[in-house]
């Protein structure tokens, strides 16, 4: 990269905690999220789901809805034959609306469209529809069985890189990954210390606070404006052109602030429906989910993970072999993606010579799943995590030290067809056992545990990005990054303020809108800070390139005689602003020009992934003997980040991923029931609460600067998700002696294996109590 | 029916059905849009507003319920002047949320709180704000934030 090498401290925005740019509009209630977007003549929408998981839809009469008053239309399956109305980045399978057939209980099976909400909701009433119901399939077995499928037939690829591999429809299987190398067989046969089981990661609700939103006006020239809680609004934009074939100048999909994401709006959700309804009604139209039906339209994938892991007599890692199946429910959505990443990190920062991995994605009449925030790493970190403690036990190792011996240094592969990793990932394990005091002695009941994770991070790499510097000096940067709450707008605006040297509010964003903004794939996989801020800090370099080539003529002197200082350049005596470079040029106010930087998967970013996304967490619990609660006393986060573009932020990132992670190992899970969703409301699914804030909190940075991103920068936000429930499963076992291997880890599934344990040790009569160290 | 009732500290009379929640009718016809509405269900608190100085969620709040009442909402909290209040201030400060949708009712709750407890301890701080969810922020900085206002001196709105 071309910028000065820098040392930290001589930073003048960047690695500063500067306060949010959107933090004025979020603390006093004037930020426009998607949800308070009305347009002028906008009709509502509602939809009607099925109850069935499985059903042929046999007939439709809406007659009565259309007639009640106030109802401006009414959308189904039946008027979709114009449209192209499957959609999907990875497989074309969705339909927009059931067509014929419905493949999960809650799917959309008609909209109506009526001038307020309330008349839509209750003119749902006046439809009839009957349903012929088929065999549901369920769950993973039954669909590996294969004698029922979810889909009949075989669908196109998406517009989307890397799915080369899909192998169709057969057999519900929505997507396969193998990862291979070594001799596991060999490995196993001669391996001195084995450990084996199954594991189970539970479907996840990420519950983003604002349930899905959209606002579509397909108006009468023929261009299409849809508003959207959506993360990563270019994917919306190729979907919504495919279905209505438009192309992609007639898309606008314009993206307010979002209120949460954590992977649940990644991708196209309602957008196509929404912009359906206004086609049909002919006028813009409000499509708002409730939360109840935000639980009907996305969740993660569960992952049932039988895996087993190899040590030789010195306790170093000779293979691992894992077979993950997971629920994908009735759509692809990005599940193809989240497959494909729990297959390459489920083998964590470490070296492992031998390693096969068989990852299955299958469909079932379920709510489809997709990305949840670490993409397939929760998942499989669990399972990974727990083994590595179990070897531990068994080679009667500390688990920090057999860690130590095992994981991978900085150049090292861990992936034979992936960059060597990119972090010391031994100092982050090491920063988290110092922090939780790992030598100290604990009190009986209490035990503490350190994990951690390597994702393949940054998704592929193609972003472009645009710089305005204006001559009174002000910046704006035009990025098609989504502001989602992880600070993108902050941290991008600093990224330009320490390039241009202009001052932090000098700056600001213009987007997310992918009318004014050049193409970014997505926002997620923790890429923002480390592609969009590079391409931010390449298009202030092609900015200030044209600035110094106005300045040398300005200044009758070669370029290279220009010195480069803060907001502008010196040569000798003489000094020009950006400012008066541009209004000395141009001679005129008010003119601007233009950076830019197309980032595409070249030079230091041909190898994937961009960066290795470190989680590194510690926990002290301890347990309830008499309720089997596990009280999550102390709790220790490492963000490998190479440079921290904004401290704070960064460790607020941190934070809420070990939160997330803390839910999802001690309380969340989505219960099904037959076909039906049991806990989809928040009144039944328990997410982290203030009062289970640990009492004690530590979030450390390491910044190492080596990353590929600006400065040195890597991504983060997603890395402490994973390692945490694993933490916590360990730690229990250290702390009480019980093993589980299933996630959550309520309080009766803990005083249940407490039980059992116990009644184990009545039967086999009086043992040693001490166990362990 | 007509509704009359004080709207961030002025007089407000808005036309309502009877069957309108509170949060419908501050956003709807009141377009006071940061009355945040997630759950519907008086679990997570986005909703919070102010009525005669405590909390409610106006989601499950019936608009008719706040005649002849005080509301206040999170753009009533800065004074005329358009300076925040201390909570507002100590919210920025301790980068007290990420996507912001739970902080209008979590800056709401906060205030009720502290109006009658000043110096709220933090164990008085967690028992009182568990009615609001934050999906981002892991909530150690929102205690911070809170704790930072609760220690200030007082004398704003």
């Amino acid at each position: 990269m071309s910028e000065p090498a820098r040392q930290r401290g001589e930073f003048a925005v960047v690695n500063h905690s500067v306060p949010r740019s959107d933090g004025a509009a979020k603390v006093t209630g004037s930020a426009i999220f998607a949800s308070d977007i009305v347009l002028e003549h906008m009709a509502w929408a509602k939809l009607l789901r099925s109850p069935f998981a499985h059903a042929r839809i046999v007939s439709l009469d809406a007659a009565a809805a259309k007639k009640r008053p106030g109802v401006v239309a009414v959308l189904t399956g039946d008027d979709l034959g114009a449209l192209h109305p499957y959609y999907g980045h990875a497989v074309k399978d969705h339909p927009l609306l059931a067509i014929g057939k419905v493949r999960f209980a809650g799917e959309p099976v008609a909209a109506v469209i009526a001038e307020d909400e309330l008349t839509a909701q209750e003119a749902l009433d006046d439809i009839r529809v009957e349903y012929e119901e088929l065999t549901p399939v369920l769950d993973v077995d039954t669909a590996l069985a294969g004698k029922n499928r979810v889909h009949e037939k075989d669908y196109r690829l998406g517009g989307f890189r890397g799915f080369d591999d899909f192998p169709g429809a057969s057999e519900n299987i929505c997507q396969a990954v193998y990862v291979e190398w070594g001799d596991v067989d060999a490995a196993f046969a001669s391996a001195a210390h084995v450990v084996e089981g199954e594991f189970y990661f539970p479907m996840i609700y990420a519950y983003a606070m604002e349930p899905y939103v959209s606002v579509a006006d397909y108006d009468a020239k023929g261009q299409l404006t849809v508003y959207s809680s959506a993360q990563h609004p270019f994917m919306v934009r190729q979907d919504l052109a495919a279905v209505f074939g438009l192309p992609f100048n007639s898309v606008r999909v314009i993206v307010p602030y979002v209120g949460g994401g954590y992977g649940s709006k990644s991708y196209t959700k309602i957008e196509p429906l929404t912009a359906a309804c206004s086609w049909k009604a002919g006028r813009p139209v409000k499509l708002q989910l409730s939360v109840e039906e935000a639980f009907l339209t996305t969740r993660s994938d569960d992952a049932r993970v039988r895996i087993r892991t190899a040590a030789d007599a010195n306790g170093r890692l000779v293979a691992r072999q894992a077979t993950i199946h997971m629920n994908t429910g009735a759509y692809a959505e990005n599940s193809p993606m989240v497959a494909r990443k729990a297959a390459n990190r489920i083998v964590g920062p470490y070296r492992i010579p031998n390693v096969k991995i068989d990852c299955l994605a299958v469909y079932t009449n379920t709510v489809p799943a997709s990305s949840y925030r670490g993409l397939g790493g929760a998942q499989v970190t669990f399972p990974a995590e727990s083994q590595m403690d179990e070897l531990a036990e068994k080679l009667g190792s500390d688990p920090v030290e057999f860690r130590l011996k095992n994981l991978a240094h900085r150049g090292e592969s861990i992936n034979p067809t992936h960059r060597p990793i990119d972090a010391e990932v031994a100092d982050d394990v090491c920063e988290a056992a110092r922090a939780l005091k790992w030598d100290q002695p604990l009190a009986p009941g209490r035990a503490r545990a350190v994990c951690c994770s390597a994702s393949d991070a940054g998704a592929h790499p193609v972003t472009l990005a645009m710089v305005q510097v204006y001559s009174d000096g002000s910046v704006s940067v035009m990025s098609g990054s989504t502001e989602i709450g992880q600070g993108s707008h902050t941290v991008l605006a600093q990224i330009a303020a320490e390039e241009m040297g202009v001052p932090f509010e000098k700056v600001r964003l213009v987007g997310t809108d992918t009318a004014t903004t050049l193409f970014e794939r997505s926002t997620g996989a923790s890429r923002t800070t480390t592609l969009m801020g590079r391409a931010v800090l390449e298009a202030c370099r092609e900015a200030i390139a044209q600035c110094k080539e106005m300045a040398a003529e300005l200044l009758r002197v070669p370029a290279d005689q220009l010195i480069e200082e803060r907001g502008g350049v010196r040569c000798g005596g003489k000094q020009l602003t950006w400012a008066e470079i541009l209004e000395q040029d141009f001679q005129m106010e008010g003119c601007s020009i233009l950076g830019r930087a197309y980032l595409r998967r070249a030079g230091d970013l041909t190898e994937i992934p961009v960066f290795w996304e470190i989680g590194a967490t510690g926990v002290e619990i301890s347990v309830d003997q008499e309720t089997g609660k596990i009280n999550l006393d102390s709790l220790v986060t490492v963000g490998d980040v190479g440079l921290a573009i904004n401290p704070a932020m960064t460790e607020g990132q941190d934070l809420g991923a070990a939160t997330m992670g803390m839910g999802v190992g001690l309380f969340e899970e989505l219960i099904y029931e037959g076909q039906q969703l049991m806990n989809g409301s928040m009144l039944e699914y328990r997410v982290p609460r203030f009062s289970d804030l640990p009492p004690v909190v530590q979030a450390k940075l390491v910044q190492n600067r080596d990353g590929v991103g600006p400065y040195g920068a890597k991504g983060g936000g997603e890395g402490a998700v994973n390692p945490l429930s694993p933490c916590l499963a360990n730690a229990l076992f250290r702390a009480a002696g019980v093993r589980i291997r299933r996630l959550p880890l309520t309080p009766e599934r803990v005083w249940k294996a407490l039980q059992e344990k116990q009644a184990a040790a009545s039967r086999r009569g009086p043992q040693p109590a001490v166990r362990g160290k | 029916m007509n509704l009359a009732f004080e709207l961030n500290g002025k007089p407000a009379s808005l036309n309502i059905e009877p069957r309108e929640t509170l949060a419908e009718v501050l956003r709807g016809r009141g377009r006071l849009t940061g009355v945040k509405i997630s759950c519907e269900a008086q679990v997570c608190g986005s909703c919070t507003v102010l009525l005669d100085g405590l909390p409610v969620s106006a989601c499950t709040v019936l608009a008719y319920e706040a005649r002849g009442r005080r509301v206040t909402t999170i753009e009533g909290l800065a004074d005329s002047a358009g300076r925040l209040h201390p909570l507002q201030q100590a919210f920025l400060d301790n980068f007290a949320f990420q996507c912001g949708f739970c902080t209008p009712g979590m800056i709401l709750a906060a205030k009720a709180l502290l109006d009658e407890k000043p110096g709220a301890t933090d164990a008085e701080i967690i028992e009182h704000m568990s009615g609001n969810l934050c999906r981002c922020t892991g909530y150690l900085p929102i205690l911070k934030a809170i704790r930072q206002a609760a220690l200030a001196p007082r004398g704003q709105p």
